[in-house]
C-alpha cells in the first residue's frame, strides 16, 4: 500500500513538474527521475512547495539569479541545481 | 459506457493567451465559458514569450500599422494571407491598451508612455529605417500577460478544469461540433463538456523534434484532434527553427554570443562558417546557420559521441568579457551543462521553436475547410486560435513578437465571432448517442495487456527521425526517407503497451495519447514538406533552392484519412488597402 501511495505521490509530482518552459521541465523532471527515490518525507514536502511557485520564480531560482526565502526551499533548489549537471 | 456530462456555452481547449483572452471576452459578455487545461493555466507555453508584442503605437519612433502589415507580409515570404494581417496589425494598438487596462506591466518611457523595442525584421515605410515597435513588461511578458488575463478570468467567473486532457471532438451527423470530451488527470475520469461553440487554443508542436525549446506539454494535441475529426492541417512544412540551442536539450543560445565574437567550430576544430558564407561567417542568416551546421553534422563532422553536434566558442574573449557581456548564457550554460563558456565551448544544434502551419481559420478563428461549395467553408460550431491554427499570419516565417499578438488578437476575434453565433444558436443540438464512441475506443485500446514497445521508445525515434529527416537539412531523398520511416513507425503504435494501467494520476497514460498527437501531426509535417518543391520561409530545401510563386504561392493541407496533400490559394487581397505583390525577401 505504501508503495502504491508513494507511485501515487511521484506520479501527481512528476505531473506539477509539466510547466511552461523547456528550462523548468528539464531541471524539475530530471531531478525528480534521479532522486525521488532518495527523498524524504521533509524534501519531498519541500519540493511540493516548490513547485507551487510560479514559473518566471522558479527560473530565477532555479538558474541561481535569487535564493528563495524559505530554507528548506532554498536547499531543494540547491539540490535540483546539483543534479542537473551531475 | 456511460459518462457524466457538463453543458456549457463554449469549450475552450487550452488555457495560454489564446484561450485566456477569448475566455475572458466570452465570460465578459455573460457566456457560460469552460476552459480545460492540461497543466495549470498559468503553466502554458505562453509563459515562456519574453520578447513582447509588436503594436504600431509609435511611441518611441514614428510608426502605422500599414508599415507593421508590410513587414509581416513580407516575413511571411508572401504566404500569408494579407486580410488576416491587415486585421490583425489594425487591431494591434487596441489589444496592447485591453492588456493594459487587465493589468500587464508594460515597461514604460518617462513621460509614461509605454516603451517600444526594436525587433528584427521592423521597418518604417515599407522597408526603409529600423523601426521600434515591440512592446514588452521587461523579459517576462508572455508570464505577465497570462498573469493577468487568468486573474480577469477568475473575476469574470470562468469555469477551468485544471489537469484535464482533452481526448476528441465531438461531432454530429450533419458536422456540428458539439463539444468534447475530457480526462481528469487525477482519477482518469471521463466527462463529455457539451458546448454549443468549441475553440482550440491548445498551442504548438514543437516536441515533435529532439532538440526544441518547447515546454513538453507542446505536443500538438488540438492539431491532431482536429485532424482527427476530419480537418486538414495547413502548411505544416513550416516550422521555425534557431540555429544554436543547447545540443540534446534544445534551449536557446541567443545569437548574441556570435554577436559578441562567437563563433562555431566542427569536430577538427575548422571554422566552418567560412565555407558556407564567407563574408558573414557566423552572423549570416538564422536558416544559413541551421543549414550549415546539420551539413556538418550529416557529413560526419558532428562533435561529441554521437557526432549529433557543433561547439560554440567563446573562450577567446577571455573570462571578464565573457562573463560581463553573456551573463544570462552563462548562468543558462552553468546550470544546465555544468560548464563556464570562458573556459569550455557549448555543444549546440538546431533547435525547433514555432509552428507555423495549424490548423485552418480564417479572420473571424472559425476553423475552414475544403466542402462542396469550395475551398474555405466554415465547420459549425469550432474555432481555433493561436499557434495550434493557421489563420494564416505567419506564412512561411514567423517575425518576433508576432505570436503574442496572434493569439491576442485571434483570440478575442474568435470570441467576437462566437457571441454572435451564440446569439443565433441559442439552445444544444442533440448529441449523438455514439458521439464519444470513437474517444472511447481510443482510451480502451490503452488497457490492453501484455507486453509490447514501450511509448518513451517510439517518441525518441519519432523525435530523432523528425530532426534528421525534417529539420533543417531538407531534400527530396531525405524527406521521403523520413515519410517512410514515420510511417513505418506509426505502423508499430499497435504494438504499444502500456505497463501502469492505474486511474490516479496515471501520466503513462497520458503520455500515450500525446504519442499519438504528435504521431498524426508528424506525418502532416513530413508529407506537406516532401511536396512543396521549393524553398520559402522556414522551409529551405537544398534540391529546389528558390522561391517559386508560379507553382507554390498557394497553403498546403494535409488530409489524415487519405493520408495526402492538396492546396488552396492564398488569400492576397487585404480588406481595405491595396495588396503587397510578392518581391524578393531582402534584409
Amino acid at each position: 500500500m505504501q508503495t502504491d501511495n508513494s507511485n501515487i505521490t511521484r506520479n501527481r509530482l512528476a505531473w506539477q513538474c509539466r510547466r511552461g518552459m523547456r528550462e523548468l521541465d528539464v531541471l524539475l523532471l530530471g531531478f525528480l527521475e534521479q532522486r525521488y527515490p532518495q527523498l524524504g518525507t521533509g524534501d519531498i514536502d519541500s519540493f511540493t512547495r516548490l513547485l507551487e511557485y510560479p514559473d518566471n520564480v522558479l527560473l530565477e531560482w532555479l538558474l541561481g539569479h535569487m535564493v528563495p526565502s524559505d530554507r528548506d526551499v532554498a536547499h531543494i533548489v540547491q539540490e535540483i541545481r546539483h543534479a542537473a549537471v551531475s | 459506457m456511460e459518462i457524466a456530462r457538463r453543458r456549457f456555452d463554449t469549450l475552450i481547449i487550452g488555457a495560454g493567451g489564446g484561450g485566456l483572452r477569448a475566455a475572458l471576452h466570452l465570460s465578459s459578455a455573460d457566456a457560460h465559458v469552460a476552459v480545460v487545461s492540461k497543466v495549470f493555466p498559468t503553466r502554458s507555453h505562453t509563459v515562456a514569450a519574453q520578447g513582447g508584442v509588436n503594436a504600431a503605437l509609435a511611441n518611441v519612433r514614428p510608426d502605422n500599422w500599414h508599415w507593421h502589415m508590410f513587414d509581416t507580409v513580407k516575413g511571411s515570404d508572401y504566404l500569408g494571407d494579407q486580410d488576416a494581417i491587415e486585421y490583425m496589425c489594425r487591431a494591434a494598438p487596441q489589444a496592447v491598451y485591453e492588456l493594459e487596462h487587465f493589468g500587464v506591466p508594460f515597461s514604460r518611457l518617462d513621460d509614461g508612455r509605454i516603451y517600444q523595442r526594436q525587433f528584427g525584421g521592423q521597418s518604417m515605410n515599407f522597408g526603409g529605417e529600423q523601426a521600434a515597435r515591440t512592446c514588452a513588461a521587461a523579459d517576462r511578458t508572455g508570464h505577465a500577460i497570462l498573469q493577468s488575463l487568468y486573474q480577469q478570468n477568475i473575476r469574470a467567473r470562468t469555469h477551468f478544469f485544471d489537469e484535464y486532457f482533452a481526448i476528441d471532438l465531438i461531432k454530429d451527423h450533419e458536422g456540428y461540433l458539439l463539444g468534447a470530451v475530457v480526462m481528469n488527470i487525477a482519477n482518469s475520469e471521463l466527462l463529455l463538456i457539451e458546448a454549443k461553440t468549441t475553440l482550440l487554443a491548445t498551442g504548438g508542436a514543437g516536441q515533435l523534434f529532439r532538440t526544441n525549446t518547447n515546454a513538453l506539454i507542446n505536443t500538438g494535441d488540438g492539431m491532431a484532434m482536429a485532424l482527427r475529426a476530419g480537418i486538414p492541417l495547413q502548411d505544416m512544412e513550416f516550422f521555425q527553427f534557431h540555429p544554436t540551442g543547447i545540443a540534446g536539450k534544445g534551449m536557446l543560445i541567443s545569437e548574441a554570443v556570435r554577436g559578441e565574437g562567437g563563433y562555431l567550430v566542427n569536430a577538427d576544430g575548422e571554422r566552418f562558417m567560412e565555407h558556407y558564407a564567407p563574408n558573414a561567417k557566423d552572423l549570416a542568416s538564422r536558416d544559413v546557420v541551421s543549414r550549415a551546421i546539420a551539413t556538418e553534422v550529416r557529413e560526419g563532422r558532428g562533435c561529441g559521441e554521437h557526432r549529433d553536434h557543433v561547439l560554440l566558442k567563446v573562450d577567446h574573449l577571455g573570462a571578464e568579457t565573457v562573463h560581463q557581456r553573456l551573463p544570462g548564457i552563462c548562468d543558462m550554460v552553468r546550470t544546465f551543462l555544468g560548464t563556464d563558456p570562458a573556459e569550455s565551448p557549448i555543444p549546440v544544434a538546431p533547435t525547433a521553436h514555432y509552428t507555423m502551419g495549424g490548423i485552418p481559420t480564417n479572420r473571424f478563428g472559425q476553423v475552414i475547410v475544403p466542402l462542396q461549395h469550395g475551398p474555405e467553408e466554415p465547420v459549425p460550431g469550432l474555432y481555433a486560435a493561436g499557434e495550434c491554427a493557421c489563420v494564416s499570419v505567419h506564412g512561411a516565417n514567423r517575425l518576433g513578437g508576432n505570436s503574442l499578438l496572434d493569439i491576442l488578437v485571434f483570440g478575442r476575434a474568435a470570441a467576437n465571432h462566437i457571441v454572435d453565433y451564440l446569439h443565433e444558436n441559442r439552445y444544444h443540438k442533440p448529441c449523438p448517442t455514439d458521439g464519444a464512441d470513437p474517444a472511447l475506443a481510443r482510451l480502451a485500446r490503452w488497457e490492453q495487456q501484455g507486453d509490447g514497445e514501450t511509448v518513451d521508445h517510439l517518441r525518441t525515434e519519432l523525435a530523432q527521425i523528425m530532426e534528421e529527416n525534417c529539420g533543417v537539412f531538407r531534400t527530396e531523398e531525405v524527406m521521403q526517407d523520413g515519410l517512410d520511416k514515420v510511417t513505418a513507425l506509426s505502423g508499430r503504435m499497435g504494438d504499444v503497451r502500456l505497463t501502469d494501467h492505474s486511474k490516479i494520476f496515471n501520466t503513462a497514460r497520458i503520455e500515450a495519447l500525446e504519442l499519438e498527437n504528435l504521431m498524426d501531426v508528424a506525418l502532416a509535417t513530413v508529407a506537406s514538406a516532401l511536396q512543396r518543391k521549393e524553398s520559402r520561409g522556414a522551409h529551405s530545401r537544398i534540391d529546389y533552392p528558390e522561391r517559386d510563386d508560379v507553382q507554390w504561392l498557394r497553403h498546403s493541407l494535409y488530409h489524415r484519412d487519405t493520408r495526402t496533400v492538396d492546396y488552396k490559394p492564398v488569400r492576397t487581397r487585404p480588406i481595405t488597402v491595396d495588396s503587397f505583390p510578392p518581391k524578393e525577401r531582402v534584409y
